[in-house]
């Protein structure tokens, strides 16, 4: 459909763009980054030929353009370029219907039923019909920027060149605008080609991205590719994360603000001291935010947040709609739910156990609170609880004074589980139903927390110091945890007994 | 939407009633119906009723009406070209005089006089002649500089060098009129610019220059329109800018060529006119240059009507009228426009 071989070229004799070499497939939708100055316009120009090229050519369907003339191009290719100041006050349908003026033959040719079912089609589907009448100038740029798109796309055009489209626009137009293209690109076939400045919406709405540097090609590649950490530093001199998007399958990259020592901001260790307990909750307040990765009934998941609550409910709690409930009783009680991890138990939170263990560099504190009254094997459960969901009885809270790696929350999580194995084999608990040993209970809630301050550490596996750390800890303060709950309760069926 | 009937209709209306009541008025004044009749008899040659004054027919057909023609159509030329010009310049404060087109012009014409040139074959005809020429040279040379700065010729590039080529022209004019001494009158005269005495001949020497220059620029009317939007943006849209551009500074430069070859330099009608024009009716070429062809004519009768009228018997440049009632006509738009835009 278009391609690009080997262009080179620029101003006044000055080569800006470099040896330029990809195609773009018919309804692909194809985007160019670069930082300023790597010659994104200046190739854009040359390819929508008005400026010409010193090496190389661009080809429409096997075609140069230099073959072509002005009218027959701009029937096979439309640019958007970037708002420039109206002098005269065109109405809105004036201009658009200009886009009709290359499938006009000559002086005498007349405007057709054909070009104005086309002109209204297109302020349809651009959302501008209802002001077609009012003077361009009168309208904010987001505006003019979906009259001059109309413009381009009465043009029908099977290639539509766009500079920097979404500049001026606010969030909800950048994401109307460039639905609208990938729309037109899926359905239509219609080949986009824009320079786009924000490299997470490049890798929302691209399948192809040319990444620019000084001219240069660094990579024509899939947004996953032309987006890693390495290239984007290299090229744009500036250090970013890559993430994958939280709900669709594309790389975001997020960008590091100010210097290193800024970000990492107050020293916190936390430790036994951060605890406070009562019989309604056990809480750990940090002055900065940890890394956490959890399973609570609110702040679940992986976040950043800086109040941990673990709240004792009723064993016959009602909890149809448990995390608004939650949601409240944080609230009510002075905790941001939105710097939150809340879980519940049913188990007395005296049964506690907790306490911090020093590594090399680096130290773990953990609490739990544990109870098995209703212990499983996880790997002969033949019906799931059915009906409400039960608070969970054995809660875990690992948190770590150093730097861990995804990989080592993870395996943070996996020694922990073994450890509580571990512990339920020696303890000698058994299934309720099935009378084998059990690993743990209906409803458990694990929370691993770092600082990610100080040592680094990529691994929590059991061969780490970490892991080895971690595994032992679960293991004392859960035994200790449950021999609290064992002798309460005998204590307890004691008393009643008599 | 304002129909292009009524655009049309008001703009005509506007032209026929200048051109009667200017006709009518004078020192000798004669009624429009008689004016009517002479016109009919002279024109149609329809039979010429009883109760004309022969003298009145003298006064109408010999005088008054090849003058009232003249200033219509000088006032066409300018204010279509100034329409162009604005429309390709994308500025609505351009004009024939910012291009040097119009210094040019009259480098041509006083040197005529200065140099008291005559060709052969041409006579009277010598001046337009030197004066259309000397135009179309002048925007040659101004595109050709252009071009030297800026190989894509932007508007900016041509502005740029049209204002300096017109100090440089208007310098050459002083320094004819410094070395001049007899002649000064004549060349202050037309300088200030006049429709007067000029009779038919003048007609028949600016009419063809306005009909190609004319259907030129109508011809390019959606070109102007998309170049309106920038060159670029033309370019897009499928306009030949390089040709089109060339075609309209052309045709832009034989109509003012033209226009000051048989009047002198008449000011503020090429930029006043094609911006009134846009204002009542909208900016779309299409009707933008035929309405100031008609409203350009309309204007400058009526501005040559009180020229000879206001001081009468004396008899004023109708350039000093324009610039009087132009100038101040402009500056009201622009600080009503100020304004709307401050809103």
């Amino acid at each position: 459909m278009l391609k690009i071989e080997n262009v080179s070229g620029g101003y006044d004799g000055v080569k800006i763009v470099k040896d330029i070499h990809f195609s773009v497939g018919k309804g692909e939708f194809f985007g160019i980054l670069g930082p300023n100055g790597s010659g994104k316009t200046t190739l854009l120009k040359m390819m929508s030929g008005l400026l010409e090229l010193e090496q190389g050519e661009v080809k429409i369907d096997d075609i140069s353009i230099s073959d072509l003339t002005k009218k027959q191009l701009a029937k096979k290719m439309a640019v958007l370029p970037q708002l420039s100041p109206q002098v005269f006050p065109y109405t809105v349908k004036e201009t658009v219907s200009l886009g009709r003026y290359a499938h006009h033959r000559g002086f005498f040719q007349t405007w057709t039923d054909e070009d104005e079912d086309i002109v209204q089609k297109v302020m349809k589907q651009t959302n501008i019909s209802r002001f077609q009448e009012n003077s361009v100038m009168e309208h904010s740029g987001g505006e003019q920027q979906r009259i001059f798109l109309a413009q381009a796309l009465v043009q029908q055009p099977d290639i539509l060149l766009l500079d920097e489209p979404t500049n001026h626009l606010d969030l909800a137009y950048q994401k109307e605008l460039l639905d609208l293209l990938r729309t037109r690109a899926r359905e239509e076939g219609l080949t986009v080609v824009a320079i786009l400045h924000d490299l997470n919406l490049a890798s929302l709405y691209c399948d192809k991205i040319l990444l620019m540097d000084n001219g240069e090609t660094r990579a024509v590649a899939d947004p996953n590719d032309v987006l890693s950490e390495e290239l984007i530093n290299h090229v744009y001199q500036t250090e970013v994360v890559k993430q994958p998007h939280s709900k669709i399958a594309k790389p975001q990259l997020h960008l590091l603000p100010g210097k290193k020592s800024e970000r990492e901001g107050e020293q916190v260790k936390i430790d036994e001291n951060m605890l406070s307990i009562s019989p309604e909750r056990i809480v750990l307040q940090s002055k900065q935010p940890l890394k956490t990765v959890s399973s609570g009934v609110v702040g679940a998941g992986a976040g950043w947040y800086s109040n941990f609550v673990n709240r004792h409910v009723d064993a016959n709690y009602n909890c149809t709609n448990h995390r608004q409930e939650m949601r409240e009783y944080l609230t009510k009680y002075g905790f941001p739910v939105s710097q939150t991890v809340g879980m519940m138990t049913a188990v007395v939170l005296e049964d506690n156990s907790y306490r911090l263990y020093e590594g090399d560099g680096f130290s773990v504190m953990i609490v739990v609170t544990a109870g098995v009254g209703n212990a499983v094997d996880s790997s002969r459960v033949n019906s799931p609880a059915a009906g409400p969901v039960k608070p969970g009885t054995i809660n875990t809270w690992i948190f770590v004074n150093g730097k861990l790696t995804d990989e080592a929350y993870i395996q943070s999580i996996i020694t922990a589980t073994e450890a509580k194995a571990q512990v339920l084999r020696d303890c000698h608990i058994l299934d309720a139903v099935t009378k084998k040993q059990a690993t743990g209970t209906s409803t458990d809630s694990i929370l691993v927390a770092a600082t990610q301050q100080g040592k680094e550490i990529d691994y929590a596996g059991t061969a780490t110091e970490l892991g080895a750390i971690i595994g032992k800890g679960v293991y004392q303060e859960m035994k200790q945890s449950i021999q609290h709950y064992f002798k309460r309760k005998e204590m307890h069926g004691h008393l009643s007994s008599n | 939407m304002k129909s292009n009937l009524l655009k049309y209709t008001l703009s005509l209306a506007f032209l026929i009633s200048t051109m009667l009541i200017a006709i009518s008025v004078g020192s000798v004044s004669v009624p429009i119906p008689e004016i009517i009749k002479i016109i009919g008899s002279e024109v149609f040659h329809l039979p010429i009723g009883d109760g004309v004054d022969p003298k009145s027919i003298s006064i109408v057909y010999d005088i008054r009406l090849p003058r009232v023609i003249l200033a219509g159509l000088v006032g066409a030329s300018l204010a279509i070209a100034g329409a162009a010009f604005q429309g390709l310049l994308r500025n609505p404060l351009a004009d024939p005089y910012i291009l040097g087109v119009s210094s040019g012009a009259s480098v041509g014409a006083v040197s005529t006089l200065f140099f008291n040139i005559s060709i052969p074959f041409l006579g009277m005809y010598t001046l337009p002649f030197l004066s259309i020429l000397s135009a179309l040279a002048t925007i040659m040379i101004v595109l050709f500089f252009a071009k030297k700065i800026d190989k894509t010729m932007r508007v900016e590039s041509i502005i740029l060098t049209g204002i300096i080529f017109s100090s440089f022209l208007g310098s050459i004019i002083s320094l004819i009129i410094a070395l001049t001494g007899e002649e000064l009158q004549q060349i202050i005269g037309w300088l200030l610019g006049s429709v007067s005495m000029r009779g038919w001949k003048y007609v028949g020497i600016i009419l063809p220059f306005l009909i190609v220059g004319g259907l030129l620029l109508l011809m390019n009317t959606r070109e102007l329109n998309a170049m309106s939007f920038g060159e670029e943006r033309a370019q897009h849209l499928g306009v030949d800018v390089e040709k089109r551009k060339m075609l309209i500074l052309a045709a832009g430069s034989i109509l003012t060529g033209a226009a000051v070859a048989v009047s002198g330099t008449i000011g503020f009608v090429g930029l006043v006119i094609p911006h009134l024009t846009r204002k009542l009716w909208g900016p779309d070429h299409i009707h933008l240059l035929p309405l100031s062809i008609i409203t350009g004519a309309g204007f400058l009768i009526l501005t040559d009507l009180l020229s000879r009228t206001i001081i009468s018997p004396q008899v004023l440049p109708v350039g000093v009228i324009t610039a009087l009632v132009g100038a101040p006509v402009f500056a009201m738009i622009l600080i009503k426009q100020k304004k709307e835009k401050g809103r």
